[in-house]
């Protein structure tokens, strides 16, 4: 019998010839990485450096260690990433400890993002993980682009958004207007509720963006004040009563706390006074939390398959080893099984991820000039335009009391009130013509400026 | 894209790099840009005015003044608390009232009962028609949907009383138990 160095989980196999190589923990990877194919993506090069390289070389942040983060991290450090990083701002509850599969009672309390980094590291050898206990909005830009790919195991609209803003921040156009490859900073986003999930790719300046789909979410569920006031019909009605109007009446100045149980508490027993007021059924303590915390209970297998779609097309982008998702996969556990991919278009209007127009400056030129050219620009023509440069307003045409306050910005050089930096983006409001009547709009405009100190930038391909 | 990503990383472990330009500007959502639209576009009648408390580069907070030149509530002023938050227009944008008042449809909390700030929010409807719903609140008060159950019965059942009940509370004065500080 031959003495193998092998590991004890393959204990199963009893015997196996002598010029039988051991068992690799590449095994899997290897048929994908190491061998050409017919299914394989536009930039595939297959062989040992294309495996080496992504466990050297690429970096990758999961944004988020609960549900979906845990199985990423998982998924991930198996799949031959060895440098990740994880973000997350919450502690581990309780309640976790049904799907978020790295974390144990005893760990109740402690971060997620560390706690998550530390098991991950100690069951896969060579992975290294640096866990990050903080909000994802109190981390530099600049942090974000240190990463190859950016995977999302996120649970709100708003946190979602702010990372596509800050993805599709990093992307740069030529002066055709095509996107610069290099600029290009690919999410994967996914996302559960209960039996159903999605998983999607999104390439900034190539498929659309989360803004550019943000029709794709219904409006959210509210009701009307006055039936909480004076005619509820069902429990969440007088859940929701108990939350928004009774708290602030009563609790003069705190403000409600969801994670606080003391709170919770106070909220279920208004509930169930004025359930008991009205005779409606079903006010209980885990629909009070449902309806207050918005939470939809969430199963591991969801997490599961929605995480292994993302790890999936994370090594796709990657290695080029088959062809990505384009661009949205939707999937239903709910009765049976079912997936289904759409691609969706880019909106190349998109604020946050189109390119606007490119516009090239004098530095001399002041705030004024710079409106008064926006009207007679051909591809704009627009008039009464208001300027907003990053979080500053530099000019607005109303109400009265704002351009007031902007007025003296007027006569300002735009390359001054613009940082002096050599290009950046300016968004510009106002009133176009289009059709022959006139529509309110927004657009984004990219500024180049001429004759900026330490100009001759080779980067940019606009020339002087 | 794996090309791409080792030649990135080589030049980040050389050196960073100086100065890219832009990157240095903290980037605006895009639920601040819809607001400043919205703002710029505003087209308020001249019983409304606006104010930015937090100055002009915060115009997620801000507040907005009505008084009405007409009906019960006429050359009281009632101001209003704007709350936009980031997700803008996927959410209506929150409002108070800061003015204490005897309204069938604002409690005494401030709380505003006004269907397109809740169940009937579209991300099309902008801060203009907000505006102009909440004054409609003040030229048409409306009995059906009461958040002040005892202001809506005055106003159905006896109007000559809930005039005099908004003259009084207006001027400053006691509406049953309730005082009301002076607001015209």
């Amino acid at each position: 019998m031959a003495d193998l160095d092998v590991p004890q989980s393959n204990a199963f196999q009893v015997s196996m010839p002598d010029h039988v190589v051991p068992e690799s923990k590449t095994r899997d990877l290897d048929k994908l990485l190491l061998r050409p194919g017919n299914l394989v993506g536009p930039d595939f090069y297959p062989g040992p450096d294309l495996r080496d390289d992504i466990r050297d070389y690429v970096r990758i942040l999961v944004v988020g260690a609960g549900g979906l983060g845990c199985e990423l991290l998982k998924d991930l450090a198996l799949s031959g990433f060895s440098k990740l990083d994880v973000i997350d701002m919450d502690r581990i509850e309780v309640t976790n400890l049904n799907r978020q599969f790295l974390f144990r009672l005893e760990d109740v309390g402690k971060p997620k993002a560390e706690v998550a980094a530390k098991r991950v590291m100690e069951r896969v050898s060579g992975v290294e993980i640096v866990p990050h206990f903080s909000r994802i909005e109190d981390k530099e830009i600049e942090f974000y682009n240190d990463f190859n790919i950016i995977a999302l195991g996120l649970d709100s609209i708003e946190a979602r958004r702010y990372i596509n803003t800050i993805a599709c921040s990093f992307l740069e156009y030529e002066e055709d207007d095509t996107p610069r490859r290099e600029t290009i900073k690919p999410m994967v986003d996914g996302g559960t509720e209960g039996f159903k999930g999605h998983a999607r790719v999104i390439m900034p300046g190539v498929t659309p963006c989360f803004d550019c789909t943000i029709w794709l979410f219904p409006p959210q569920v509210k009701f009307p004040l006055c039936t909480l006031a004076e005619t509820p019909r069902n429990a969440a009605h007088c859940i929701e009563y108990a939350h928004l109007i009774k708290w602030p009446e009563v609790q003069k100045g705190r403000s409600f706390d969801p994670d606080e149980p003391e709170h919770m508490k106070w909220v279920y027993d208004e509930a169930s006074k004025r359930a008991e007021l009205f005779g409606i059924p079903g006010v209980t303590y885990s629909l009070t939390q449902g309806v207050v915390k918005n939470i939809i209970p969430a199963i591991a297998s969801t997490n599961a398959i929605i995480s292994a779609a993302c790890a999936l097309e994370t090594l796709k982008i990657v290695s080029g080893c088959s062809k990505t998702l384009t661009n949205y996969l939707a999937y239903n556990g709910g009765e049976g099984l079912h997936t289904e991919v759409t691609d969706f278009e880019r909106n190349t209007d998109c604020l946050v991820c189109g390119p606007g127009i490119l516009i090239e400056l004098d530095t001399s030129i002041t705030l004024q000039k710079f409106i008064n050219m926006l009207e007679e620009y051909p591809k704009l023509l627009l008039s009464k335009a208001s300027v907003r440069h990053g979080k500053h307003s530099l000019y607005m045409q109303a109400p009265p009391v704002l351009e007031e306050m902007d007025r003296p910005n007027l006569s300002k050089p735009l390359y001054d009130l613009m940082g002096r930096v050599q290009k950046d983006t300016l968004n510009v409001f106002g009133t176009m013509l289009k059709n022959d009547e006139k529509q309110a709009t927004s657009t984004k405009v990219r500024v180049v400026f001429k004759g900026a100190d330490g100009v001759a930038d080779m980067d940019t391909a606009i020339g002087a | 894209m794996i090309g791409l990503f080792k030649v990135k990383e080589k030049q980040r472990e050389q050196a960073q790099n100086a100065n890219r330009g832009g990157a240095s500007v903290k980037k605006q959502s895009a639920g601040e840009l819809r607001l400043h639209k919205d703002i710029s576009e505003l087209n308020l009648p001249s019983s409304c005015s606006i104010s930015f408390p937090n100055g002009k580069d915060d115009l997620m907070n801000f507040e907005v003044s009505i008084k009405p030149d007409d009906g019960y509530y006429h050359n009281g002023t009632f101001v209003f608390t704007f709350q936009v938050s980031p997700v803008y227009p996927h959410e209506a944008p929150k409002v108070k009232c800061k003015t204490k008042v005897y309204h069938p449809n604002i409690d005494l909390e401030g709380n505003v009962c006004l269907n397109i700030l809740r169940e009937d929010w579209k991300p099309v409807l902008n801060i203009n028609t907000v505006i102009y719903g909440l004054f409609h609140l003040f030229t048409e008060p409306n009995s059906e949907d009461p958040l002040n159950h005892d202001a809506a019965a005055v106003l159905r059942d006896n109007p000559k009383l809930f005039e005099t009940n908004v003259r009084r509370a207006m001027t400053g004065g006691y509406v049953g138990q309730t005082f009301f500080p002076r607001c015209i």
